[in-house]
């Protein structure tokens, strides 16, 4: 682990202070600045706050907004519960499966894309509504996926910065 | 001089559609009218409108205008603001309820009351602004009651005023308060559980956004009653603008002692701090949520003893859902009488919903206790889409369940929602009609579940993943009328035996589902699916199982 990564993480650990209750949003920070929390990071935070390993560990695979492995350089979320899913969401989550090649959850082998689902963003009202990135689409349709696609795939990444 | 205000929706819907170039592009045609000195600009919280957004509104009229378009801006600036005439071409759709509940003269007498409770504020002020909720009231019933009110009489008034809990489950909130209230002990705590995540519900998230103080206010005055110094506010993980919002109003508030130490140098003291979730549907569980807040796994805790007794930090706490917060400080400072001169007798008050689905329009509502569905889709709805009728109404996530035809005219308030064997919910109310499959929203509610059980218990774990199994196989045509009969057992069991609230909850949509529609569920074990919605026929997709624990 690099320098500027051991300093990242101090500045973190020092905001929420060096205690078991803020763990989570320590973790959710780090993830949220490497993209993922790599294992090394893991062990650094359980150092700093005097915590096992285990009990740390047990905590970023709890979570659904944190991640233990690596992710895209894209990353597009997706609810599809019950007020989505009446509107049209299953062809979007089917579309966005077909287009990318890879299932819910998975990451296209380049490196570009992950999949991600998650639970209800409170967005309904202009669903089916995709995350990619953070940035916000609403009234997704399955048609409009290759152009949404298109939109990212040149540009450089936008969640992990 | 200031002799207008605009305000422009500063959600995060209107946001992705471009509210803030809008805000931009006002401030520039100001310029060029040279009337930036005159009107001011600002972000506002929900509206309770979402079929406008982005939508702006220019008071002092009050005028609603919206979906805006970029190129709109120039006109609506020249027209309203420069030659003070409303721009009839942008205006909204018409909608009589902007700010009001409301009025159902059929049944006037019955239900009084027409003002907003929670969401009197909402829309109207500048929620990163501490002085305009002040002038609406705001930290008034604060300083009435630690200036001339006991703890005790505190307690007493959100008693007498038979406020439930806005949670979903209707628990008295002022026998909780009076639990902990009688606990010796050295350090108890407020916590404000904002971990909204059932699928449709965000009327949490448009309160915090929208009216920020009103539940810090609530919290001070719940610290007070009960003898609490200290406050938490669990944040959803992915509430992201809410989070922000509470922490400028945190601070605001502290920076004029409303909150913090000696609170108007009345001995009394209350800080506030938040701590933001990471994604899980579980920590909505009060248990969960403490667990989590202690930087563990949110995994429920065995109750008793209840966190009324041994809750954060293993001291007395409340814990209370964001909108029971909101109906705190108007209680306080009107009286318990007035807030039950609102809604039913049983479940006073009012009840804020998001309502979504096959209505013409959706949004955000507050309604007194004790309406009927039918009122809802008619007064606020405006009926239903393209007038295809109504079939069902699911009400939200694990505490809610799905709405027949038969109860369209029950009035819509806890208890008699339980004596109908169905209940209120979260505050979701999403409206389905006719075209609608109720095996296909019966499996999607279920495969939430399924994603979303954290573990803990068997019933849940399992059951959740074989009854999602059971629904899918269901929709494609691959299974049997025993499966159905399996299908209900199942429910029944799970209901009974799950550790917490989460699996308890988790069938009870299948069951009320059940119950009206069991025909449609053996229609599909016999091979069709009336409405053509499932992909019947068709061998179903492979199980993918999204937990490594099984």
């Amino acid at each position: 682990m690099n320098e500027e990564s051991i300093k990242q993480i101090a500045e973190v650990v020092a905001r929420y202070g060096a205690n078991q209750e803020s763990l989570v949003e320590i973790l959710s920070d780090l993830n949220a600045q490497f993209g993922y929390l790599t294992q090394e990071t893991i062990v650094e935070v359980a150092r700093r706050l005097n915590l096992p390993q285990s009990h740390v560990f047990s905590v970023a695979t709890f979570y659904s907004m944190l991640n233990v492995g690596p992710t895209g350089k894209h990353v597009i979320k997706m609810c599809e519960d019950a007020p989505c899913h009446l509107r049209g969401g299953q062809e979007v989550w089917q579309a966005l499966q077909d287009a990318l090649g890879i299932k819910f959850g998975e990451t296209t082998p380049d490196g570009q894309w992950t999949l991600q689902a998650t639970s209800c963003l409170g967005l309904c009202a202009v669903g089916p509504v995709v995350v990619v990135d953070d940035e916000v689409i609403g009234h997704v349709t399955a048609e409009r996926i290759p152009e949404i696609l298109a939109r990212y795939r040149d540009e450089p990444s936008g969640g992990a910065a | 001089m200031i002799r207008a205000r605009v305000m422009i929706s500063g959600d995060p819907v209107s946001m992705s559609l471009g509210a803030d170039e809008i805000k931009l592009a006002i401030e520039a045609e100001l310029a060029f009218y040279g009337l930036e000195d005159e009107v001011q600009v600002g972000f506002v919280g929900q509206l309770g409108r979402l079929d406008v957004l982005p939508a702006v509104v220019v008071y002092p009229e009050g005028t609603l205008y919206g979906p805006l378009r970029l190129e709109d801006v120039p006109h609506l600036v020249e027209e309203h603001l420069y030659k003070g005439r409303i721009a009839e071409s942008l205006l909204a759709p018409p909608n009589v309820l902007s700010g009001v509940i409301a009025r159902l003269p059929a049944r006037e007498g019955l239900l009084r009351g027409q003002e907003r409770v929670v969401l009197r504020r909402a829309g109207i002020i500048e929620p990163t602004d501490i002085e305009e909720y002040i002038a609406y009231d705001g930290y008034f019933a604060l300083g009435k009651a630690l200036s001339e009110m006991s703890p005790a009489e505190v307690l007493q008034t959100i008693k007498d005023s038979k406020l439930q809990g806005r949670g979903g489950a209707g628990f008295p909130t002022g026998l909780k308060w009076s639990f902990v209230a009688g606990q010796q002990a050295d350090k108890k705590y407020i916590v404000c559980n904002a971990d909204e995540s059932e699928p449709g519900t965000f009327k949490d998230r448009l309160i915090l956004e929208g009216d920020p103080h009103a539940v810090l206010e609530g919290m001070a005055l719940a610290g007070y009653a009960v003898g609490a110094d200290e406050g938490w506010i669990y944040v959803r993980g992915e509430y992201g603008l809410a989070k922000e919002r509470l922490l400028t109003a945190i601070q605001q508030a502290e920076a004029m002692g409303l909150l913090g130490d000696n609170i108007m140098d009345s001995g009394f003291s209350f800080h506030i701090h938040l701590h933001s979730g990471a994604g899980a549907y579980v920590c909505g569980e009060e248990t969960a949520l403490l667990e989590s807040l202690e930087g563990k796994r949110g995994i429920p805790r065995v109750r008793p003893p209840y966190p009324t007794v041994v809750g954060f930090r293993g001291q007395p706490t409340v814990i209370n859902n964001v909108e029971t917060l909101a109906n705190v400080a108007p209680i306080i400072l009107r009286s318990a009488a007035w807030f039950k001169s609102l809604g039913t007798e049983r479940s006073p008050g009012t009840k804020v919903y998001t309502m979504l689905g096959d209505v013409n329009i959706t949004g955000l509502i507050e309604v007194p206790m004790g309406i009927t569905l039918r009122e809802v889709i008619a007064a606020y709805g405006g009926g239903m889409r393209d007038d295809v009728p109504f079939k069902c109404a699911q009400t939200g996530g694990s505490a809610g369940s799905i709405i027949a035809p038969e109860l369209l005219d029950v009035p819509m308030d806890y208890a008699t929602m339980r004596e109908h064997g169905a209940s209120l919910g979260s505050g979701a109310l999403l409206i389905c009609n006719v075209n609608k499959c109720i095996v296909d929203i019966a499996y999607v509610v279920m495969r939430f579940f399924e994603t979303e059980s954290c573990g803990k218990c068997t019933p849940c774990r399992i059951g959740t993943l074989r009854m999602s199994e059971l629904l899918n196989r269901l929709r494609h045509g691959q299974a049997s009328l025993e499966d159905v009969s399996m299908l209900e057992e199942m429910a029944q069991a799970v209901a009974k035996t799950s550790f917490c609230g989460l699996g308890q909850g988790a069938p009870v949509s299948i069951l009320t589902a059940l119950r009206s529609f069991r025909e449609e569920f053996e229609a599909h074990a016999q091979g069709s699916c009336p409405t053509g919605v499932c992909p019947m026929k068709t061998e179903p997709p492979e199980v993918i199982v999204r937990r490594g624990y099984l």
